[in-house]
């Protein structure tokens, strides 16, 4: 009972913090990879992590979404300790990502492929669906339906019975955001998503992210070394350097900053 | 209207299947009646029927899940004994025998589904080559275990041991029967199998696995053999659906066991690590994944050593050369490919409609 009191407390006093990480470390053996961070995510923002190459970004993300636990400090969504929850309960609780190398399911199809981030919405049971209940057919419809339409959203709605493994590059990387989608996030952890695009793509990627934060009401947190998309389209920004946040604050203003230039050699 | 044609594709696929799988039954009834085929070969019949079950089962586990099991015919001996004790302690209680056999059927399937499970449980934190060792151990174990277990049965209950009875006298003489004899054969099962009920049961194993690889679990065991780092990462829960995959596949291989001891002489050698292998190969050349390949393939090298029996020495070899063949024709991929035009070239109309 006191527990639910602090909790509604806490979320009306922080209401509009989404994700807040305080203290977070964790060391590989002897190396500390990421080193007391400390990160506050507002809901609805679209915030962006940046840094050289090995600053822990990635680590970030990998707390973040269970694949590590973190050897200190904690990890709250929305109020909710979620650090050292598996990385299937970190989905259930509002968290999705795409990969830095794209994850996809090769021998599926495009439609199969955004079903599965849709899994956790039927209800069905095995039995039904070997036996052909009919609320295997219901459900089926409905999730076939919702898969159509975000594979519209992302253009990826022709040919939906082509495998993963043949879609382009680029559409490969839609399809993996479609996919986090599905799972109806609060947060949406982006990793490097417009990596090996070029300045086209990378545009239409930048109208994709903001579309998706508006019309999902998703906050996003992303990844990146395409400085362009960094100003182009976050709010605020981190970047990360041997573990530890050197800076953070609007891009126009942290870009600017002499150390990040320098951490970045001239990049 | 895309997803009608999809549940077509795979009812579609399902149907043509059963349907090979009665004509090929319904030819071979044929010849049999008609005195064609060899008494022989008509006595392959009902064990196709359970090795195609068998290999079924076992590519759901190692074709849709991806995980490599070695231990198959561990989970049919589970069911062949189960069934078979079932069977003799029910002879006089249940008169039909239709009733008892389909009894049978389920604990047998049911007894082996267990077993699946704990397997299943005990390998969840395996990969690969782990799990195939594990999987490995629980065949052998299990029907070297069989052999060593003595089960009598007098009106004083029922009597199991690890080893020999010492004393005969220790038992009822009158109303003994010795159901578990360690490593001489059961006797006394009732052999009630028949090969319409065995062709059946291949039906329904078929009907069982189209839906459940077409359903969200299907799509479930597929993620998690494509990529199961991204299947977490939205959500899927990887152990259910392993444990899942492990209590169906060995449900229905315990199901073909029961089948093996009301039809054959059962004998725990019959249950080797070669039969594992066996069934693996089958599923293998018959394309991973694929259920009707895995029938095809059974059917065609079950039957092989039999038609082959003209050759004498050279047997062996031409097995051999058709082995590889096959492999080449169902894994190559312009194999593959050539097929599929050859296919889509014969059903004009269902190109057209693929292409919708």
């Amino acid at each position: 009972m006191k527990d639910m009191n602090t909790k509604t407390a806490n979320k009306e006093n922080n209401n509009d913090i989404l994700l807040e990480v305080k203290n977070l470390s964790i060391a590989f053996g002897g190396l500390k990879a990421v080193d007391d961070l400390n990160l506050n995510i507002k809901r609805g923002q679209l915030y962006g992590l940046i840094g050289p190459n090995g600053a822990g970004k990635t680590t970030v993300f990998n707390m973040l979404t269970g694949v590590y636990k973190p050897t200190s400090g904690y990890i709250k969504l929305d109020g909710e300790k979620i650090d050292g929850l598996s990385p299937m309960n970190i989905n259930r609780k509002g968290i999705a990502r795409t990969f830095q190398n794209i994850r996809l399911f090769d021998n599926m199809s495009i439609i199969d492929n955004v079903k599965l981030g849709l899994n956790n919405k039927q209800k069905y049971t095995v039995a039904e669906g070997i036996l052909r209940f009919p609320r295997f057919f219901k459900e089926e419809k409905e999730m076939n339906e919702k898969a159509m339409e975000l594979l519209r959203v992302f253009d990826l709605d022709e040919d939906i019975n082509t495998l993963a493994s043949n879609l382009p590059y680029g559409k490969q990387r839609k399809l993996e955001i479609a996919r986090a989608l599905a799972t109806e996030p609060k947060l949406l952890l982006l990793d490097e998503p417009a990596a090996g695009m070029n300045p086209n793509e990378t545009a239409e990627l930048m109208e994709t992210i903001q579309f998706v934060r508006k019309e999902y009401g998703v906050t996003i947190l992303l990844i990146e070394h395409d400085m362009k998309l960094v100003s182009g389209i976050c709010e605020e920004i981190m970047v990360l350097n041997f573990g530890t946040e050197l800076a953070h604050g609007k891009p126009e203003v942290v870009l600017n900053k002499p150390e990040v230039v320098t951490a970045y050699l001239g990049e | 209207m895309n997803k009608s044609n999809k549940v077509k594709t795979s009812t579609k696929q399902c149907l043509v299947t059963l349907t090979m799988v009665i004509i090929f039954f319904v030819i071979c009834n044929i010849m049999v009646m008609n005195g064609v085929m060899g008494s022989l070969f008509e006595g392959l019949l009902i064990p196709m029927c359970y090795y195609i079950i068998l290999a079924i089962s076992l590519n759901l586990t190692v074709g849709i899940l991806g995980e490599l099991s070695l231990g198959h015919a561990g989970f049919m001996c589970v069911g062949a004994y189960s069934g078979a004790i079932f069977s003799i302690l029910t002879k006089e209680v249940i008169k039909s025998d239709f009733e008892r056999y389909a009894l049978a059927l389920l604990i047998g399937g049911i007894c082996a589904g267990l077993f699946g499970v704990i397997i299943g449980f005990s390998v969840l934190r395996l990969r690969g080559d782990y799990l195939a060792i594990v999987t490995l151990a629980f065949g052998e174990i299990t029907y070297k275990l069989i052999q060593n277990c003595y089960l009598i049965k007098d009106k004083n209950g029922l009597h199991f041991s690890f080893s020999q009875p010492v004393n005969p006298q220790k038992y009822d003489l009158d109303s003994k029967v010795e159901i578990l004899k360690g490593a001489m054969p059961v006797s006394d099962v009732p052999k009630t199998a028949t090969l319409i009920s065995s062709v059946v049961l291949v039906l329904i194993t078929v009907v069982v696995m189209y839906n459940l690889i077409d359903s969200r679990a299907g799509r479930a065991f597929k993620a998690v053999r494509d990529n199961s780092i991204a299947a977490e990462s939205i959500g899927i829960n990887i152990n259910k659906y392993k444990l899942i995959v492990f209590f169906v596949s060995a449900f229905f291989a315990g199901m073909s066991g029961t089948m093996f001891s009301h039809y054959q002489t059962l004998d725990s050698s019959k249950f080797n690590f070669n039969v594992s292998i066996l069934i693996l190969v089958f599923v293998v050349l018959g394309g991973l994944g694929s259920i009707r390949g895995s029938i095809i393939a059974t059917i065609i090298l079950y039957a092989l050593p039999e038609l082959l029996r003209d050759f004498y020495s050279y047997r062996m070899i031409a097995y051999a050369i058709i082995l590889i063949a096959m492999m080449i024709l169902t894994n190559n991929e312009k194999c593959i490919y050539m097929r599929e035009r050859i296919v889509s070239k014969l059903f004009k109309k269902n190109k057209v409609s693929k292409d919708a």
